[in-house]
């Protein structure tokens, strides 16, 4: 019994630390990544937006569509950003302006998106990533062309083998990270989202700034879900985002609201929900019910879970910007 | 510049005709994006409303869209009255029909019908409110996020149901395909002249709904609580137990509408049961104001709205997904207009009378900087 665990374990671990299997996390985290940096930045001004989905597949089939109709990378992504930052636009004009409430607002912003997105991507449902941009993405910039020894094969091949797309997303991370903590534009977006009245007394321009940071959170999003159908799958499928735009808000409490981290926690939540598949190749462990491709599917969720539970002990934790879900009004009493 | 005030109050006739307002906008701003999609608009929502209306099949199909939704958002509609986020709804759909399979799997095939119907019923709610109020004991006793975990939890049930579906619950009668058995035929709604008798589900429980809101000392208390926790809490009332009854009741009932939909349309269990209808039910129960004879009637048009769907893809080619346009655009405009209701704006004001309020900002023109009312209202 103990020994059946052991090996069932070591299977496992032989299976998340092979090269291929890093490779392809990664490859799949690149959308949470993109997402979980986007609404992180939103919610970093005070506002929770539970449009994500609608947000990414918005800039999904958006993008995809001027990518197939016109070839060309800069009109995909500029699409892509066209299409999530006017999702996102709408969100700003109703819990901005409007005090709409922000999860209501989300929600519909959520129905929304999917809908304009598979109306739009049903156009274009029969085609494929044209070929000069595909090949864009079939190059590898930083990998190596002769790996020497075990060690450099392995991190050539679990790290240094992917698309462009992949280190952008990254990058994005990176200068979020500097942005929003090394900054003033940064240190202004966070009292915005911290103390809206006290950036408002201080002479900062909190609409202005709201507005600002819902829609660029909402255009990476937007390219986030990009990559999806124009790199991973190379064609359309409606509601190809899966309930990743769900886990998104999710990783950005798992990850404290802070981008640098968002990258590690992208890759965890990715390589969950691969899990299930590779596990299920593997003859010794796909025959033991917990390692069960569905009940493997699962994970991701029951992390997401176990996070906020684990968060709500911790009194002392930060809950987050203060503003989430407070609408904010210049009253005359 | 302008600045904006709260109104004092708004008259019932006000909030109607504003809400009207917002609907008729959503209706025009999906025709626009209709259009921009290359579809021809008018007859796009003629042939909506020829779906949902033109014919008897058409309406009876209506009515069986119109069941589970308007089930599930009287369900969450009470738990949106105690501002407790409950966007759990697709979740506890399928607990409640998985609950039900459940029961008519391990009760003997000699158990008369009706005793069957009502025991999957029960079930119904039980699964539904279970499902409901894990999340709920976290929110009540540590305050965890009940909006994210909720939202996790429908994607749990979906994962488990389609463990049950290929895996555990997978009918050897089909032979290697996945899927479970069919309920027995006793267990089944019946149709009377083509309209499936669970309409009855959603008439009871509008009327229970709105009973328990209006009428009871519990529904009161839900009402204080959503108003403000602090205000119930320091008029003595036992604030945990009202939201642990008010999570179990909202569960429930959308349990069941799970357990109707089994019993009622489908007659088999699989992640697809709850069809959306999870999340539709939410813009119903908003759009409804949280009311619950108007979630009977917000029900019927966006339920005819999907069966509309369907049409207009068949007869036109227009992707069924344009009714999440509409849905989402009416939901927002319904939504913003809300605001005409509460606030004013004044345009070209001066700002504060009182100028002690009044701080300079590092510009040179002087700003009025009120102080901000702590609020917990918001949207609605």
């Amino acid at each position: 019994m103990i020994g059946d665990f052991f090996s069932a374990t070591g299977s496992l671990l032989s299976i998340v630390f092979s090269a291929s299997f890093i490779a392809s996390a990664i490859a799949f985290s690149v959308v949470m990544l993109f997402g979980t940096v986007g609404e992180l930045i939103t919610e970093r001004a005070g506002h929770l937006n539970l449009g994500v989905e609608g947000m990414m597949l918005l800039g999904a089939s958006m993008g995809y569509f001027a990518a197939v109709r016109s070839s060309s990378l800069f009109l995909a992504i500029l699409f892509a950003c066209v299409g999530a930052g006017f999702g996102a636009l709408l969100y700003a004009i109703l819990t901005v302006t409007l005090r709409v409430n922000q999860n209501v607002a989300g929600l519909a912003l959520s129905i929304f998106g999917a809908g304009l997105a598979n109306s739009l991507g049903s156009k274009v449902s029969n085609t494929s990533t044209p070929d000069n941009i595909a090949k864009i993405f079939k190059l590898k910039p930083f990998s190596l062309s002769s790996p020497s020894g075990p060690f450099l094969t392995f991190i050539n091949k679990a790290f240094l083998s992917h698309n462009i797309y992949v280190y952008v997303a990254v990058l994005v991370a990176v200068v979020a990270t500097v942005f929003l903590f090394k900054t003033r534009a940064g240190l202004e977006l966070r009292l915005t989202g911290e103390n809206t009245a006290a950036a408002d007394a201080s002479g900062i321009k909190v609409t202005r700034i709201k507005y600002f940071y819902i829609i660029l959170g909402g255009m990476l999003c937007g390219i986030g879900g990009l990559y999806l159908p124009l790199v991973q799958q190379g064609s359309w499928t409606s509601n190809m985002t899966a309930g990743q735009g769900w886990l998104v808000v999710a990783l950005v409490i798992f990850v404290r609201w802070h981008p640098i981290k968002a990258i590690a926690g992208a890759y965890v939540f990715g390589s969950l929900t691969i899990l299930g598949f590779s596990v299920q190749l593997n003859e010794r462990l796909s025959s033991i019910p917990i390692f069960n491709q569905y009940i493997m599917s699962m994970f991701p969720y029951l992390l997401t879970v176990v996070v906020l539970i684990a968060f709500s002990f911790r009194k002392k934790a930060w809950p987050g910007p203060k503003e989430i879900g407070r609408p904010y009004f210049r009253e005359e009493r | 510049m302008f600045r904006i005030s709260k109104k004092e109050s708004f008259s019932k006739k006000e909030a109607i005709s504003y809400r009207l307002i917002g609907f008729l906008i959503g209706i025009v701003l999906s025709g626009i994006i209709i259009a921009a999609l290359g579809y021809p608009v008018i007859k796009t929502f003629i042939s909506l409303a020829e779906g949902s209306f033109g014919s008897a099949i058409a309406i009876r199909n209506t009515i069986s869209f119109l069941i589970p939704l308007s089930v599930t958002a009287l369900g969450l509609s009470i738990a949106f009255k105690m501002r407790y986020w409950n966007i759990g709804g697709e979740g506890q759909i399928l607990m409640g029909a998985t609950a039900a399979m459940g029961v008519s799997m391990i009760m003997p095939a000699s158990t008369p019908g009706p005793l069957m119907m009502i025991a999957m019923l029960l079930a119904g709610f039980v699964g539904g409110s279970v499902w409901a109020l894990i999340p709920g004991f976290f929110r009540i006793h540590m305050k965890t996020n009940e909006t994210l975990f909720t939202l996790m939890m429908n994607y749990l049930a979906i994962c488990f149901v389609q463990y049950l579906y290929f895996e555990l619950w997978k009918d050897p009668a089909k032979m290697g395909f996945p899927g479970i058995q069919d309920i027995p035929f006793k267990a089944r709604i019946p149709y009377v002249s083509g309209v499936s008798l669970a309409i009855v589900a959603p008439l009871i429980i509008v009327i229970l709904v709105f009973f328990l809101i209006k009428k009871t000392k519990l529904g009161y208390e839900i009402r204080v609580v959503g108003e403000s926790e602090p205000t119930a809490h320091y008029a003595g009332m036992n604030v945990k137990k009202i939201m642990f009854v008010g999570v179990l009741l909202s569960g429930g009932i959308v349990g069941i509408a799970g357990a109707v939909k089994l019993m009622g349309s489908t007659g088999t269990l699989s992640s697809s049961l709850g069809g959306g209808a999870g999340f539709t039910a939410i813009v119903i129960a908003w759009l409804a104001n949280l009311s619950a004879p108007m979630i009977i009637v917000v029900s019927f048009l966006i339920a005819a709205l999907e069966q509309g769907a369907q049409f207009i893809q068949v007869r036109m080619g227009v992707p069924a997904a344009v009714a999440d346009i509409v849905k989402g655009l009416i939901l927002m405009s319904v939504l913003g207009s809300e605001f005409m209701l509460r606030y004013k704006v004044v345009v070209g004001a001066h700002g504060a009378k009182n100028k002690l309020d009044a701080i300079p900002s590092d510009k040179e023109e002087v700003h009025h900087v009120e102080p901000i009312v702590e609020t917990k209202e918001n949207a609605l």
